[in-house]
């Protein structure tokens, strides 16, 4: 044991077996450490069989944590993978203050689908409730074809919907962005097979295996920055299907809505129309982190009303195309 | 019990580590495997309250009186429309001593299939079998699936305990068999509990119907086996996946070998080999995501720097010189068939082995074997889905590939369908089952299936 313990001397490994309940074996990783290898693992082995990544960047934790680790594997040298926006229209300034920010401070180059452009152009009709979600998928899709992306990264995460339980890290998609989960091949050991069809492309899912409450301690450990609306802070919202959805022009509050001023966070960012904030007082890292590790609802339990819609909801748009 | 949240609401601060357990789950709906997740997610606090409130109105809507715990597990649409499951599903809870990834693999169709996909990365595998039946054949399909995947620890759930009056000697003969049959096949280590699922009786909490049990409860085991073991005996493996070379003002010469150390550890200053090629250099830095380190081990995912700047890309593997695995360009594995179309002998496949993907072609498929009596069938000219058997391949280029046995990461490969890209079949080198006398010190009984 003596090899064993000046083996974690001096490589800073969080995975030290000090203060761990476990009595493991000086090697083994720690979750955050475990996790991480297996991102890394994952965009490498894309960066190695790909010709025309792009990681789906909404400028939420989950694709910040996506972003954070492809610049660990590839370091020193650049990310090689420009970043995808599916822009509803419905955004939240800060995050893409956050957005544009960071594509500046690593040199990233950033393609944007924009729906407000195929509802203008009359392609999209907006929906009788407002929602823009599930409209990005066509843009999505368009963007994916005219660019030819053959592998897509997106932040999805198994543990956040039943459909996703069922997801594999590399998920084949045809030319319309659908997905067959009778068609996904079996994964097994660390072994991706990505080969796909002229016109097909993978979806790669380097989170698969992180819980909401992993993404947040890694982002702690890390010490990465986020768009401040993940922090609590005063703001007019208005209450619908039991959640505090933020007042503006994509067309809330409607009659009979009362706009009050709140102390909230967000839990997840998406479209403004559909994504709501929590009632909160944790305006640091720390405390959200308390937070939703007490916290007696899923993420998207509390803050997503597109998968309030049905039992199914997940289901139905990942097969359409959606992330 | 601590609960769950608390504990993680109290970790954060220091952000101490726990470690991360895989494990796999195996049996039917019948054996009561999927009430064994769902008291598992349920009693370790890890279903949350929207969670239970879809789960409840769900069981009220098919007119159950309580929720039914099954129902946590369900997936897709297709799924409950059907009552069956087709696909595994992969599940997280945590306590406060671990982080959990289980495999849920279904028992109906496509068993073999989806329990190999699940085994395949697992730490652990839970058996379940019911008290009244005892070890059927299919339980003995299942340890099959676990020993030959090489999974390192077996649970055996003894489920349904309530219906045998929680007796005793009913745990002990199915735990003896079971026992006895897996310690032929080469399982290392085999743990059996007594449980009730549905009563939650040795799940999380200890029974209080079962005072002849001294052992610990499904979850006591999860949280301690352990996950690692000393690594300094283990042959080192590292698959190149991708060379890092910035070319910048800052980095003119930087060049790194990106790669997830596959087996055992790398030294700073040890000499190493890169096959197939057989150059040999030197290890001049190990780099484990931004931190210089002297050594890294499995399953880090690092850069390795070498001293002299010899010719290296994606698909190598560097290996320490004074271990070097032959290469091969013939192959003789077990492989399982997962595609829906035959692997048939003379078909022309891609074997994708780590971070190299060849041509090859199927030589030959000696056998085929019946995992619930280990039966084998020679020549059978064909494997269909689900079918395991023995093939011989034959690669366009040499691949240095090690024994399964020897290690899980590079004796393991898939054959792919060049034509569409379909998985056709998970394989491993090597011997199929461990050799019982290396697990009992006991020759295995005649069965037929030495292969």
């Amino acid at each position: 044991m003596t090899t064993a313990a000046s083996v974690n001397e001096g490589t800073g490994n969080s995975g030290d077996a000090e203060g761990s309940p476990v009595s493991d074996s000086p090697y083994a990783l720690s979750h955050l450490d475990a996790l991480e290898s297996e991102a890394v693992h994952i965009f490498r082995e894309v960066a190695g069989e790909f010709e025309r990544p792009v990681i789906l960047f909404s400028g939420g934790k989950d694709s910040i944590v996506m972003l954070h680790l492809a610049l660990k594997a590839f370091a020193p040298a650049p990310v090689p993978f420009a970043l995808l926006h599916v822009d509803t229209g419905h955004n939240f300034p800060e995050v893409i203050e956050y957005r544009d920010r960071v594509v500046a401070e690593h040199g990233l180059r950033l393609h944007v689908a924009s729906v407000q452009d195929y509802i203008d152009r009359g392609v999209l009709r907006e929906r009788p409730d407002g929602t823009r979600n599930p409209l990005q998928t066509l843009p999505l899709t368009e963007k994916i074809q005219a660019e030819r992306f053959d592998a897509v990264f997106g932040g999805g995460r198994r543990d956040e919907e039943k459909a996703r339980a069922k997801e594999r890290v590399f998920s084949l998609r045809d030319e319309f962005s659908q997905w067959d989960p009778r068609r996904q091949r079996p994964e097994l050991w660390q072994l991706y097979n990505g080969r796909h069809a002229p016109g097909e492309h993978v979806r790669v899912f380097p989170l698969s295996n992180w819980t909401e409450l992993d993404v947040w301690q890694y982002i702690a450990r890390e010490s990465i920055a986020l768009p401040e609306i993940y922090f609590a802070h005063e703001r007019d919202v208005f209450k619908r299907s039991g959640m505090w959805l933020t007042a503006g022009d994509w067309g809330g509050p409607k009659d009979g809505e009362d706009v009050v001023r709140r102390q909230v966070r967000y839990r997840t960012v998406g479209d403004m129309s559909c994504t709501g904030a929590v009632d909160s007082d944790a305006t640091t890292l720390a405390a959200v982190i308390t937070e939703i590790a007490a916290s007696r609802l899923t993420e998207r339990g509390a803050t997503r009303a597109d998968d309030k819609l049905s039992e199914a909801a997940m289901e139905d748009r990942k097969r359409e195309g959606y992330f | 019990m601590t609960s769950t949240i608390d504990t993680a609401a109290g970790e954060l601060a220091g952000l101490s580590a726990t470690t991360l357990l895989r494990f796999a789950t195996a049996g039917s709906v019948d054996d009561g495997k999927s009430t064994l997740v769902g008291r598992l997610l349920h009693d370790s606090k890890s279903v949350l309250a929207d969670q239970l409130e879809a789960v409840e109105h769900a069981s009220r809507s098919r007119g159950a009186e309580g929720p039914d715990l099954a129902l946590l597990t369900d997936g897709l649409r297709a799924e409950r429309e059907q009552g069956i499951t087709i696909d595994v599903a992969y599940r997280y809870f945590a306590t406060p001593r671990r982080r959990f990834i289980l495999a849920d693999t279904p028992g109906h169709v496509q068993y073999t299939r989806n329990m190999v996909t699940g085994a395949s990365t697992a730490d652990l595998a839970v058996v379940l079998v019911d008290a009244r039946n005892g070890v059927i054949e299919q339980t003995r399909r299942h340890a099959a699936v676990a020993a030959l995947l090489r999974v390192p620890h077996v649970v055996l759930a003894v489920n349904k305990m309530d219906l045998v009056a929680y007796e005793e000697k009913v745990f002990a003969k199915i735990a003896e068999e079971f026992t006895a049959y897996a310690g032929e096949l080469g399982v290392p280590e085999i743990t059996a509990i007594p449980i009730s699922a549905l009563a939650g009786d040795n799940v999380v909490e200890p029974s209080s119907n079962m005072d002849w049990y001294g052992g610990p409860t499904v979850l006591e085991h999860l949280e301690t086996v352990p996950v690692s073991h000393d690594l300094t005996s283990c042959h080192a493996r590292l698959p190149v996946q991708y060379v890092i070379r910035p070319q910048t003002a800052e980095h003119p010469d930087y060049r790194g070998y990106a790669g997830q150390i596959a087996a055992g550890t790398f030294r700073v200053g040890e000499s190493v080999t890169v096959l197939p090629s057989g150059r040999t250099s030197k290890v001049a830095g190990i780099d484990l995501l931004g931190k210089p380190v002297d050594v890294a081990w499995t399953p880090q995912s690092v850069t390795v720097l070498l001293e002299d700047d010899i010719d290296v890309s994606r698909g190598d593997l560097l290996v320490p010189s004074s271990d070097t695995p032959s290469t091969s360009q013939d192959i003789a594995a077990t492989v399982c068939h997962v595609a829906d179309t035959p692997l048939v002998v003379g078909q022309r496949v891609l074997l994708k082995h780590t971070t190299r993907t060849v041509k090859a072609i199927v030589k030959q498929i000696p056998s085929r074997l019946t995992l619930d009596d280990l039966s084998q069938h020679p020549n059978p000219g064909q494997l269909v889905a689900n079918d395991i058997g023995r093939v011989l391949v034959r690669t366009a280029e040499p691949l240095a590939l090690d024994a399964y046995a020897d290690s899980r990461r590079t004796g393991s490969f898939l054959l792919i369908d060049p034509a569409d890209g379909t998985t056709l079949a998970a394989g491993m080198a090597g011997e199929a089952f461990a050799k019982a006398e290396d697990a009992h010190g006991a020759p295995a009984d005649d069965e037929g299936w030495d292969f």
